[in-house]
């Protein structure tokens, strides 16, 4: 679905944005998505992912730089740039009397598309809301109104769809439908944009991640090749006796002693085909040392930031 | 592309008219009963001791300024809440991300609340007529005039709901300003009535020139040119579309 070689569908250049508050959100972001593809915006609380769409989205006002979409200036050219974006914010926001049905229809007609009752309904009908149609907004569950706002985003068959988080909040089969959507939707050449703090999510789900952190791009990367380097794992081998120094028959592994010897560590990638555990613990036996427990662990986002941002100091 | 997003206008204007339907007893009611008790209060109370004021019934004299207190605060209420409830509630980000120009939105935003406005002032003058006689001398201009005022009080209170940093703040406004400029701006006495230097004072304050305007619409006679009136509104008015410009070139409390 993605394509390459077409002009990018959206281009950011030297995004910055510092609030009135004096924070710097944005430190020069640049980004290019291509047309159809999914691309995760991956970074902690506070990273600057809300603002960077919200930029793109016209509800914030950049500080510096520019944004196009579809080739049109987001703000020179705002209309026919915003009639390509549909955008589902992080948080909910909802009306609280309209009923779901004409909520959606309204989302249409703002954006200057003429009504299409057939439309709305297979919205509706796709986001399992269609039993909801004629009720008030404020009577549908957390959920539910999540399902109402993505409905309203798409009321205009936008052909960019901004998914702030969409995953927040939002229980296992919600989840599942959600991504099940955004595959259809991808597949009728839509292209999406969404933010998580989660890597399974983006690994998942998109083709390509950028890693954002204190407001700076880190890496943009296709999926496969980011796993790769993020997918590491850690096994700590807590040893029955004190080491002073790895015995150099463990050598190929380059582990490392902690918890004052106690403990040897022995960093892998999890997708690997050889992850060199079984043949450490063969070699740790044949060294004659016994372990009295041993765990693993995924590294975290934190981790990654550290690893990513000290790669790129050390480039 | 800069088509004019009219169904993105229309949108509005409906979803607007919708929220006025879902309380349109109350909306309605309100007025009746408010008018009633004027009618009962100044007409009867006070009317029963001034007979005419310039040769018009005490009774139907007030008949114009009841409608503009009320054209007043409807205006600037309906308006203000309009475009606060969404920045209150966090829709308003559909508003901005759409592809709409700062004078669809007011269009639909102040038509919305203007037809409301007026339809409320029509109730009012219906309500008069059960109290007193009043005659229109010039139908036409008195709607003119009501439209003309209920759209400049809209604009003004669209910059109310904006500036307001909270549903109290939306009534300070019309509280502590429009009301007692209104009951000051003889809606319920001519200034002529008043003595100096009082009515010189009085001519400095704006709503004694639409109030006038619009008595005048009624007996064909006040205390200031109609041109003048007319002058004064249209003044209003370009003074509030410059501040709405300003608003959203800015982004001032709408954008961070
Ligand atoms: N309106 C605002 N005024 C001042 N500072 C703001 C405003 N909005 C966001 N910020 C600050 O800008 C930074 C980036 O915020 P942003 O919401 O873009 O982060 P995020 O990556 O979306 O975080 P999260 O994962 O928590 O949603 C934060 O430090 C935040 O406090
Ligand atoms: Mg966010």
């Amino acid at each position: 679905m993605q394509q390459a070689d077409a002009p990018p569908v959206i281009s950011i250049r030297g995004l910055e944005k510092a609030y009135a508050s004096g924070h710097r959100a944005l430190n020069g972001v640049d980004l290019d998505i291509a047309p159809g593809e999914i691309f995760a915006l991956l970074g902690p609380n506070g990273a600057g992912k809300t603002t960077l769409i919200s930029i793109v989205c016209g509800l914030v006002t950049a500080s510096a730089g520019a944004v196009t979409v579809g080739g049109h200036d987001i703000v020179r050219d705002y209309r026919r740039a915003r009639a390509l974006i549909g955008l589902v914010p992080q948080e909910l926001h909802t009306d609280a009397f309209e009923p779901v049905r004409s909520t959606v229809a309204f989302s249409r007609g703002l954006f200057g598309r003429p009504a299409d009752p057939k439309l709305i309904e297979r919205l509706l009908r796709d986001l399992s809301l269609w039993d909801k149609r004629d009720a008030q907004i404020r009577e549908l569950s957390g959920g539910m109104k999540r399902r109402v706002m993505i409905a309203k985003a798409l009321a205009h068959e936008p052909r960019v769809l901004f998914l702030d988080e969409p995953t927040a909040g939002v229980d296992v089969e919600l989840r599942r439908d959600m991504w099940a959507l955004v595959r259809s939707l991808r597949g009728t050449g839509v292209t999406i944009i969404l933010t998580t703090h989660y890597i399974e999510e983006a690994e998942e789900m998109a083709d390509r991640v950028g890693v954002i952190s204190g407001g700076e791009l880190i890496v943009v990367e296709e999926t496969a090749a980011l796993m790769r380097k993020l997918g590491r794992k850690e096994l700590t081998l807590h040893l029955a006796a004190p080491l002073a120094a790895v015995p150099p028959e463990l050598a190929d592994w380059n582990l490392e002693l902690a918890d004052d010897g106690r403990a040897l560590r022995y960093r892998f990638d999890a997708r690997a085909e050889r992850t060199g555990v079984p043949s450490l613990l063969a070699g740790l036996a044949r060294a004659g040392l016994s372990f009295t427990d041993l765990d693993t662990r995924q590294s975290s986002l934190e981790d990654i930031f550290v690893d990513l941002v000290r790669e790129r100091r050390a480039a | 592309m800069s088509t004019f997003n009219s169904r993105g206008v229309w949108a509005i204007y409906r979803f607007e008219m919708h929220r006025f339907r879902r309380t349109v007893w109350t909306g309605l009611a309100v007025p009746v009963i408010t008018t009633s008790l004027y009618f009962v209060v100044f007409g009867s109370a006070i009317g029963s001791r001034m007979q005419e004021v310039g040769g018009v019934d005490y009774g139907s004299f007030i008949v114009p300024g009841l409608i503009m207190l009320s054209l007043f605060n409807e205006s600037i209420f309906n308006a203000s809440f309009a475009i606060h409830m969404p920045r209150f509630t966090g829709t308003i980000y559909e508003l901005l991300s759409a592809p709409l120009s700062a004078f669809e939105t007011v269009l639909g935003y102040v038509g919305a609340a203007a037809t409301k406005a007026v339809l409320v002032a029509l109730v009012i003058l219906g309500t008069a007529n059960l109290f007193v006689d009043v005659e229109v001398a010039h139908p036409f201009l008195m709607l003119l005039f009501l439209l003309l005022v209920a759209v400049t009080f809209c604009l003004f209170g669209f910059i109310v709901g904006i500036w307001a940093k909270g549903f109290e703040q939306l009534q300070i406004i019309p509280l502590l300003i429009v009301t007692p400029l209104t009951f000051l701006g003889g809606a319920f006495y001519s200034i002529d009535m008043l003595p100096e230097p009082w009515r010189t004072i009085t001519l400095f304050n704006p709503v004694v020139y639409l109030i006038n305007g619009f008595r005048w619409t009624f007996f064909g006679t006040a205390d200031v040119a109609a041109g003048v009136s007319l002058l004064v509104t249209a003044g209003f008015m370009l003074l509030c579309l410059g501040v709405i410009w300003w608003i959203f070139r800015t982004g001032y409390r709408l954008k961070a």
